[in-house]
């Protein structure tokens, strides 16, 4: 995106700006965004997005593909979420080729998911204390994020980049001891990790002078930008994808959809903490409820999708990440389109910051968590 | 020649001192924030808890290449490390580290080290200027109205010591405390507004706008590496010494303290006090720029000046 010239006076009046590139490489711009900001003084009077650097053209590769390939490969977008795009892809695919997921997959798909959000926003939680000049919580979160990638590891035999799913329930079953330890590491998150983590950032008044008032979006503001997930919780919308539009099972568990008030970047970081909460009930619910039985269906190798479309969406840790599919009947879809969260989030760093000072902006851009994994694909 | 001999010595002193203070500093702020972040931090290098890590770093940052970056005002970029390590080596010479150690009892001993410690601006201003580079000329700036603000409210809250015991001369401030008690119990006000007024004058979180990372990249000193980026971190450790030694002067009772010698008393309470820097380092977050001016002119310095109205009125009434 070229820059335009275009020069605005600033609040001061006196039109002596500055442009500077925030990024590609700069320490918070969370990857690869790179923001051309410009700045009367400290004050932000114009800030530009320009995505890109992460393009992997996952649309259009994947109508080469086979179906089961697309699945390792969506992991890639939302790489701290890689389980919902999992979901997300297979959940299409599925509903297209007729494909019965056996009950007790359709519980570990929920299970995983939670967990993944937990993981997600406990990242969050470092990042954005580290946009915010707290180092410290960044190490904290990253003890029990540690915890959680060894427990993912254990059942799914990787860390980040899963390839779990599969068409048709899961790669493999989960053992009980290990549900066993799930249930051990929701205990010391809850009692232990939850409120240290409130302690030592949230309940800051130097973190809550930084934050309440910062990048304030209204309802009507967030929607007409299609934010979705904490984002648009945080602005008093109760729009969750899990409620609202149920997919596996969660329309039969009991959770909470925590809302913000002002839109603001503590409440959308406060949801986030309160969803870390709801996760774990999730999540215990489902240690509960857990049926036996297979969790991968009889699936045949060369998987054809009938003709037609489907778009399928579910509430990843950011926001919803939809997808859409278009088949012609082949093995190979005709289109996959990826609707991702952060990219709409990106959208709305202008809004929240512009006229706000330069710390402002990092912790809006910190508040959005956009992974550009996603906005780029 | 005994005068000349005794001022080299004190020169090469002072500035071994410096070094061994950054070496040890360093190797302290890694393992206190380690400790705090629930890490072990460094351990390998050098014996027990990784005591030569400061060694390995020097000798790290002196191998690196001497660069120059392209458009950059030569002449101030080189200089401005220099130009930042020189105040913070001065005011070693009015410190008042033991009974009968000082190096220079100056009448004037602490409005020299106000002084002194205020060309510390001219070294960041040189080096963000010189830069040729945003970020650097953004954390320069906003170091310039961040010093500019916070000397004011620092050398106020001094002016209550002052009044107790009636001199400049922070020898005869110390021995003051020996009879009348520590002023910190007297001046509580006084030290609060010192202790806050010196984290901003030494650039450290909650006060670290002009090098925040996460906006700024590293402020002023973005374009520097290799030995020159070492000159400004010795010069910020050795700053981090002094000034809270000369809380330790003003507040604490300087070398004033049982059994021990009062050399040992002095460095103590004064590692204490950068302990302290330290653990508030590594647990708030960053305040905003326009949060970090209310606070100086809003509130800081209103409360300085009232304590400066209290103290002389109860001197009077006394």
């Amino acid at each position: 995106m070229a820059e335009q010239a275009v020069v605005v006076a600033g609040p001061d009046g006196d039109g002596q700006l500055m442009t500077i590139n925030m990024g590609p490489q700069h320490p918070s711009t969370h990857g690869v965004l790179r923001l051309i900001v410009t700045l009367d003084g400290e004050v932000v009077v114009r800030v530009v997005p320009d995505i890109g650097y992460l393009h992997r053209n996952f649309e259009k590769i994947v109508e080469g593909w086979a179906y089961p390939g697309i699945v390792p490969f969506s992991d890639r977008n939302d790489y701290l979420a890689a389980i919902a795009n999992e979901v997300a892809v297979c959940l299409a695919v599925e509903k297209l080729t007729d494909i019965e997921v056996p009950p007790r997959a359709v519980y570990l798909r929920v299970l995983f998911s939670e967990l993944q959000r937990i993981l997600s926003h406990i990242l969050f939680y470092g990042t954005f204390g580290m946009d915010l000049g707290a180092f410290s919580p960044f190490m904290y979160a990253f003890r029990e994020r540690e915890l959680g990638y060894t427990l993912m590891e254990k059942a799914t035999g990787a860390r980040m980049l899963y390839a779990y799913n599969r068409l048709g329930g899961l790669r493999n079953d989960v053992s009980e001891p290990w549900l066993r330890e799930l249930e051990g590491y929701l205990d010391y998150l809850e009692r232990q990790a939850w409120p240290e983590y409130m302690g030592l950032l949230i309940d800051n008044q130097i973190y809550r002078e930084r934050t309440i008032g910062v990048g304030k979006l209204t309802p009507e503001q967030a929607i007409a930008w299609g934010a979705s997930g904490p984002v648009l919780r945080a602005t008093g919308v109760p729009w969750d994808v899990r409620k609202s539009a149920p997919y596996l099972c969660y329309d039969r568990l009991e959770f909470d959809v925590p809302v913000g008030k002002n839109g603001d970047t503590y409440d959308s970081a406060m949801v986030r903490m309160l969803e870390i909460k709801q996760s774990a009930r999730l999540i215990r619910q489902v240690l509960r409820l857990l049926p036996d039985g297979p969790v991968l269906a009889k699936v045949r190798p060369t998987v054809k999708p009938r003709a037609g479309e489907y778009y399928s969406r579910v509430e990843s840790p950011r926001g919803e990440v939809g997808v859409y599919l278009v088949s012609d009947g082949s093995s190979r879809p005709y289109r996959l389109k990826w609707r991702a969260p952060s990219f709409c989030h990106l959208q709305l760093v202008p809004a929240m910051s512009e006229g706000w000072k330069l710390a402002d902006l990092v912790a809006a851009v910190g508040s959005l968590d956009v992974i550009m994994g996603e906005v780029d694909r | 020649m005994n005068i000349l001999l005794a001022a080299i010595l004190k020169v090469v002193g002072v500035y071994a001192f410096v070094g061994a203070n950054a070496f040890v500093l360093i190797w302290l702020e890694r393992k206190v924030s380690a400790y705090i972040q629930r890490r072990y931090g460094p351990l390998r290098v050098g014996g027990p808890a990784g005591i030569f890590q400061s060694a390995a770093d020097i000798l790290k940052l002196l191998a690196k290449e001497d660069f120059v970056p392209g458009g950059a005002d030569r002449w101030l970029w080189v200089l401005a490390p220099v130009v930042s390590v020189l105040p913070a080596v001065l005011v070693y010479l009015v410190l008042p580290v033991g009974r009968t150690f000082t190096l220079q009892n100056l009448n004037i001993g602490l409005l020299f080290f106000a002084s002194v410690t205020s060309f510390t601006l001219l070294g960041i201003f040189m080096a963000g200027w010189g830069s040729n580079n945003k970020y650097s000329l953004l954390g320069a700036m906003r170091a310039g109205a961040q010093l500019f603000s916070y000397e004011i409210p620092l050398i106020l809250s001094t002016i209550g010591v002052v009044l107790l015991s009636g001199s400049l001369q922070l020898q005869t401030i110390v021995s003051a405390q020996t009879q009348h008690g520590w002023f910190v119990f007297e001046q509580i006000i006084g030290f609060i507004v010192f202790f806050v007024a010196s984290l901003a004058e030494l650039n450290r979180t909650p006060f670290d706008l002009s090098e925040g990372e996460s906006e700024l990249v590293a402020g002023y000193f973005t374009e520097y590496s290799g030995m020159r980026w070492a000159m400004f971190a010795i010069a910020e450790y050795s700053n981090l010494f002094t000034t809270s030694a000369l809380a330790v002067a003003l507040f604490f009772g300087g070398w004033h303290g049982p059994w021990l010698p009062g050399w040992v008393w002095f460095l103590l309470k004064s590692y204490i006090l950068v302990f302290v820097g330290m653990w508030i380092r590594w647990t708030l977050p960053r305040v905003r720029i326009d949060q970090l001016m209310d606070l100086g002119w809003k509130f800081l310095f209103p409360l300085s000046v009232a304590n400066i109205l209290g103290t002389a009125f109860v001197l009077m009434v006394r």
